[in-house]
């Protein structure tokens, strides 16, 4: 057994076109990209990148026309492997209102592992267990449309824990979040990674979100046109710009000041890696 | 329906998002807050009132069967000794159950002019020795003895059905529901399909609720009129609230669809439960005393007779 939770090699993904006048979309192009366990990776792409769709080939919602996707050494195309994929990669929603299946907290919870036919005093300790580690215990008797965006996704997620699964799959899972729900999904994210080495695939199109990852892949047009540590990627501002997506904004900012003349050696991803330099700055010229 | 939205409508301030002009005039935040009050204010049953009862502590099976029972058992009596038993222990269920008397009065107000209105057709209609004549009009005492009969019936049998409601979790209701009719999977009913169904519809009502509002107020901020004009007019300017509310919903369900296949759902096979159901003590004390009644008032009727 290899190391890699995903291998994705040579795949192509084609919507067909649903009425003569309109074309097939190539969604994907010829990629091949292997995930480690326990990694955390970033995908970020523009609108229609194809990035929704690679997420969606990784737990067997989609199945390449060619190629392969292979999960913990699982061919995704085969059908009997289809439950043990998805109960391995969990996957989150964009819109939390419409990935909430039950009327009450901790129902919505055990929802998945009553589908994988877990006993039942094992499925109230997985819940109960999933409910705490997201921080939302005190929450677990209450209806899903009283709770607030953030909460709804950290249900979905815990959800997906309750299934213990091996990585968990966001599919912009913040977009329609507020500052702070963003914050406490991200937070958690990073907690499940660091300690409970689960891997995280996060599609996104924050930056600042970007910027915490251990890997980001930059999905353009189909194609996988970066990928790379988050410090590397995003030292190629001018490259990502081409692809219409930003840097985080200290990062633009350092960039301009760079092109001004004044001497960065290396870009900062964070406000505190900011500081440091502005300090080093200071002592330089002083 | 959210929070702040209600608060909002019942102290009468104008609805935000309608804007300056609309509250001006007063006349589309009035029409809209009568609205959506008379949508949730006279609807009780289906709703759930919370409390630690014998009722509400028990198993929502006993309960399914014991009010299906009771159903049949209110058709069975046909004397007004027999309804006045009926109606005190009634009565006797709904003051230990700790539903407020107030609220379980409230959810009949909607049925009364069905009652009235089937009352009068039948004591104009069955013919026998008339109370009076007025040209065409011929009340008889027959008629009227079976128009009371029928409307006492069908308030304690709102009020008996209500009750199931008020003391049950929609969700428990749901599983007993499934549990019951588990037998039926052999001659291939979708049981457990049909129970998936039910426990999406109660969780999206409240979701739905609150984009229906959310339309509303949007149609209404570019010049929609829900107010002025017949009954006919208004029916139709709900069309534009209606259109995308459909919309949304099938996106929904196409949304929640993938989130439930890609939560490993197939259907009920191999499928176990978290929350199991047990019969208890208080299921057959619940149970013996009201079969206890019904015996107790059936036998009596007879010997009466």
């Amino acid at each position: 057994m290899n190391s890699n939770i995903f291998d994705v090699s040579d795949v192509n993904f084609l919507y067909a076109a649903y009425d003569n006048n309109s074309q097939d979309v190539h969604a994907l192009k010829d990629i091949n990209i292997k995930i480690q366990k326990g990694d955390f990776v970033v995908i970020l792409g523009r609108n229609g990148s194809g990035k929704s769709t690679l997420s969606r080939l990784l737990n067997a919602l989609l199945i390449p026309q060619t190629g392969k996707v292979l999960v913990m050494g699982m061919d995704t195309a085969d059908e009997n492997n289809t439950w043990s994929i998805r109960s391995t990669a969990g996957m989150v929603f964009q819109n939390p209102d419409n990935q909430i299946i039950a009327t009450t907290v901790e129902e919505d919870v055990a929802f998945g592992p009553e589908n994988l036919g877990v006993e039942p005093g094992e499925i109230r300790k997985r819940v109960d267990d999933a409910l705490a580690t997201v921080g939302i215990s005190h929450l677990k008797e209450n209806a899903p449309h009283l709770l607030s965006g953030g909460q709804k996704q950290r249900v979905a997620i815990a959800g997906i824990l309750a299934m213990k699964p091996q990585c968990i799959i966001l599919d912009e899972a913040t977009s329609m979040l507020d500052p702070v729900g963003r914050k406490e999904v991200m937070s958690i994210l990073r907690k499940l990674n660091e300690e409970e080495s689960i891997t995280i695939v996060h599609i996104t199109h924050h930056m600042d979100e970007a910027a915490l990852a251990k890997r980001l892949i930059i999905v353009d047009n189909g194609k996988i046109v970066l990928d790379g540590k988050p410090r590397e990627v995003f030292s190629k501002v001018s490259i990502l710009k081409s692809f219409g997506l930003d840097v985080p904004q200290v990062t633009d900012l350092f960039y301009s000041l760079k092109q001004q003349g004044i001497d960065i050696k290396k870009l900062p991803l964070t406000v505190e890696e900011a500081f440091e330099i502005i300090d080093d700055l200071q002592k330089h010229t002083s | 329906m959210n929070k702040p939205v209600l608060e909002e409508i019942n102290s009468k301030k104008p609805i935000r998002a309608t804007g300056v002009l609309l509250s001006e005039k007063g006349e589309l935040t009035k029409g809209i807050r009568s609205f959506e009050k008379n949508m949730i204010r006279d609807i009780t049953i289906g709703q759930y009132v919370p409390g630690s009862s014998l009722l509400h502590k028990s198993d929502p099976r006993t309960k399914l069967i014991l009010t299906f029972v009771m159903m049949i058992f209110i058709f069975m009596i046909d004397t007004y000794w027999g309804y006045l038993t009926l109606a005190i222990f009634t009565a006797i269920t709904v003051i230990t159950s700790g539903i407020p008397v107030k609220f379980v009065l409230k959810g009949l107000k909607p049925i009364v002019f069905i009652v009235v209105f089937a009352a009068v057709i039948n004591t104009f209609t069955i013919s026998g020795t008339p109370i009076f004549e007025l040209g065409f009009l011929k009340p008889t005492y027959e008629g009227l003895n079976v128009a009371v009969k029928m409307a006492i019936r069908l308030f304690l049998l709102i009020i008996m059905a209500s009750l199931l409601t008020y003391t049950t979790t929609p969700i428990s209701l749901t599983d007993g529901i499934e549990k019951l009719l588990n037998p039926l999977k052999r001659i291939k009913v979708p049981v457990h399909e049909i129970s998936m169904m039910m426990t999406i519809a109660l969780r999206f009502i409240p979701t739905l609720l609150e984009e229906t509002d959310k339309i509303i107020k949007a149609q209404s901020s570019r010049g929609a009129d829900f107010e002025n004009g017949n009954l006919i007019a208004r029916a139709k300017s709900f069309i534009p609230v209606l259109i995308p509310l459909f919309i949304s919903a099938f996106r929904r369900a196409d949304e929640l669809a993938t989130a439930m296949e890609a939560r490993c759902y197939r259907g009920s096979e191999g499928r176990t439960r978290m929350k199991q159901l047990n019969f208890t003590k208080n299921d057959v004390i619940i149970a013996a005393i009201t079969i206890a009644f019904m015996a107790w008032v059936l036998v009596m009727q007879n010997v009466s007779k």
